[in-house]
């Protein structure tokens, strides 16, 4: 057990719920169908969680987070992975912000591996990879790149080309072998796989649903997912995340005194 | 691509710009398109912690994972090529006496410092110190939001199959050099790592020396 809790005063301590709630129906706050190729952005209020599943067992969710209240704080790639000491994220990890805060957590998660070194798709990668459809020809069946859909998001709230960094890939693996080459791996994919993202922090979300970069298919052929808020409360003392490192204790205790 | 070495020929009487770079400080300077940069390691396993900025438009910098789509592979060697946010060729590396060098470990900072090794260590001097002090004094209109991740020449960071990921005591030593030739006119902003927590610099941060050269 690390120290911080300790030293945290009775206040602070009762800030922290004793156990964050099991997802039920009746928590259920509201449902959303995403196709693939897709965009979307939205705000995720601390203490709720949103459960993403990959409908079919195939999808690809390009994902950037940005505090709602100062939006140049964000998630930060390598301070998520050198806190954790892992290259990919599951169950038990957590998302940090460069200001060594949570803005969410993985309690939960049935696929076991969302990479988050490979980037997103732009407009060269697809074209590359897949040729163009343009709306003209194929109205909403277009071609759409994960760069583009995730710029549209951010720029809906003031954001731009500055404010792009890594993002994750959620449901993609990409595992690295002695020398560092990459492999986009799909074995372990199976429809119906889930993960919780649980906000710590007010979170802007901001996604597209278009293919990995490093998608070997030929074929521009983007899955669904299901989007479900459910309200979970936040990170509880005997939780996943919080017990899984010291680093996720310290964290913790930074996004909780944020909010006392 | 990680272990393969290739010597320069270039020789230092002859660089447009020779500097040391004291151990936690920050050097900001352009580098035109055409030269050749080396970075030189003068006492080992230090951490040079580095972003580059289109000197044109500092709106497109370097993006580590354009370029780790770019080469499919995590380690910077001899011939990888430093990417932008644009997919635009940055810099490429031409010659290395190292062998391999980190784009994954990101920069420490005042925050990440609580997060890794204790809430106390909020005060100890660090690289996005250096970033934000570096920027705010430049002319360039560069920002926070411009603080990306970057590249940790030196660094060894090793990612194993199953996905563990590790600070590992550098694999350079004094007198390594890496050296790399800009494809555009760039902003170089370096900071030569003053973290005493972890492996990445064997817990002691010494200075680096860069200098530049004309095209040939």
């Amino acid at each position: 057990m690390d120290a911080t809790l300790d030293k945290l005063t009775s206040l602070a301590r009762a800030g922290m719920p004793e156990h964050s709630a099991r997802f039920a129906q009746d928590k259920v706050l509201w449902e959303e169908l995403i196709p693939g190729g897709a965009h979307w952005s939205g705000l995720l209020r601390r203490g709720n969680t949103l459960r993403i599943t990959d409908l079919h067992g195939g999808a690809n969710v390009a994902m950037l987070l940005y505090h709602q209240e100062e939006k140049t704080e964000r998630y930060n790639m390598p301070d998520t992975l050198k806190a954790q000491h892992t290259a990919f994220l599951t169950r038990g990890h957590v998302c940090y912000s460069d200001m060594g805060r949570v803005l969410c957590s993985i309690p939960e998660d049935t696929c076991g591996w969302h990479d988050t070194i490979c980037g997103a798709l732009d407009a060269a990668g697809l074209e590359k990879k897949y040729g163009t459809a343009r709306f003209q020809e194929h109205r909403n069946g277009m071609y759409r790149n994960a760069v583009d859909g995730l710029l549209v998001e951010i720029g809906k709230w003031g954001l731009g080309k500055r404010d792009m960094v890594a993002n994750l890939n959620l449901f993609s693996k990409v595992a690295a072998d002695a020398e560092g080459r990459l492999h986009f791996e799909t074995a372990h994919r199976a429809p119906g796989q889930h993960i919780d993202l649980r906000f710590e922090m007010n979170v802007l979300v901001a996604f597209s649903t278009a293919p990995h970069p490093l998608d070997p298919s030929p074929s521009y052929n983007p899955q669904a997912i299901k989007l479900t808020a459910w309200r979970s409360g936040t990170a509880g003392a005997d939780d996943v995340c919080r017990l899984s490192c010291p680093e996720n204790h310290r964290g913790l205790a930074n996004t909780e005194r944020y909010f006392l | 691509m990680s272990a393969q070495l290739a010597e320069s020929t270039l020789d230092p009487a002859r660089a447009v710009l020779d500097d040391i770079l004291p151990a936690g400080e920050p050097w900001m300077k352009e580098v035109k398109r055409g030269q050749i940069l080396r970075m030189v390691d003068l006492e080992g396993n230090q951490a040079v912690d580095t972003i580059f900025y289109s000197a044109v438009d500092p709106g497109e910098r370097y993006s580590l994972t354009h370029t780790i789509q770019a080469q499919g592979a995590l380690y910077l060697g001899v011939g990888s090529v430093l990417m932008s946010s644009e997919g635009r060729p940055l810099l490429t590396i031409v010659a290395d006496t190292c062998g391999r060098h980190d784009t994954l470990g990101g920069a420490c900072a005042s925050e990440s410092n609580t997060v890794r090794y204790a809430l106390e260590k909020r005060f100890m001097h660090s690289c996005r110190d250096n970033y934000l002090l570096a920027i705010a004094y430049d002319g360039h209109g560069l920002n926070k939001r411009d603080v990306v991740s970057n590249v940790n020449f030196f660094m060894n960071v090793p990612v194993t199959p199953e996905g563990g990921l590790t600070f590992e005591d550098g694999i350079s030593a004094p007198g390594k050099y890496v050296e790399l030739r800009a494809e555009m006119d760039l902003i170089v902003l370096i900071s030569n790592c003053p973290q005493l927590n972890n492996p990445c610099n064997a817990y002691n941060p010494t200075p680096v020396r860069c200098l530049v050269w004309d095209p040939v």
